[in-house]
């Protein structure tokens, strides 16, 4: 959680959600959620467990090529 | 009853001596319908009297419309901690546990500006030019 929130503060065009999950079950079953921590990026991207920084913050950003193909 | 132990209110007073800026704490909550809500907003009361630093504005989640829209939260309990401007860091639900420790450490980061992050993840998020929403799903601990 805190690496999100710390991109956060780092890039205003990144916003960055904590949800104790167990207190909106509807969530629970929007992204199938099987174990936590589960990250969920731009509703397209997700991230099963927890990450160093320089692995999570790859992820994340795979969610920017994941839905824009002309980028390299 | 207090929310937060005697070992736990030393132990922010001294995290508390590193706060730079002030920080706004601002708390969605409503009477009904909302389980944790009147906890967390216990929780923060107790975060935010130790410092002066911190500030806790509340807000309806029913009522206050034009807040709820403006710092754009769909779901309650929500808290926004911000620093001298709106990070865009929200907590849904009651930040305890192991969350506790992540609102404490989002605290400390907006009051002093500063991501702490590495120099190569820095590089690379100054090349982010589009929005990204993260939400990390956590249960309770």
């Amino acid at each position: 959680m805190r690496l999100a929130h710390r991109m956060a503060i780092e890039s205003e065009w990144i916003r960055a959600d904590m949800v104790e999950v167990s207190e909106f079950p509807y969530l629970i079953t929007r992204y199938q959620v099987m174990g936590v921590p589960l990250t969920v990026v731009n509703e397209t991207t997700f991230i099963e467990g927890a990450r160093p920084e320089s692995a999570f913050v790859e992820e994340v950003l795979s969610a920017l090529s994941a839905s824009s193909e002309s980028e390299t | 009853m207090a929310f937060l132990d005697e070992r736990t209110r030393q132990e922010l007073q001294r995290r508390w001596a590193e706060l730079v800026h002030p920080v706004r704490l601002v708390f969605f909550t409503q009477e009904l319908e909302c389980p944790t809500c009147r906890e967390t907003g216990q929780l923060l009361r107790e975060t935010a009297e130790l410092s002066e630093k911190i500030h806790l504005d509340v807000y309806n989640f029913q009522l206050d419309r034009e807040q709820v829209e403006a710092f754009g939260v769909d779901k309650i309990p929500a808290t926004v901690v911000m620093g001298e401007r709106d990070y865009g860091i929200r907590f849904y639900g009651i930040p305890s546990g192991y969350e506790f420790a992540s609102l404490v450490d989002a605290i400390l980061a907006v009051s002093q500006g500063d991501s702490g992050l590495s120099p190569e993840t820095r590089e690379k998020l100054r090349r982010v030019k589009e929005p990204l929403h993260i939400q990390v799903l956590v249960t309770p601990t």
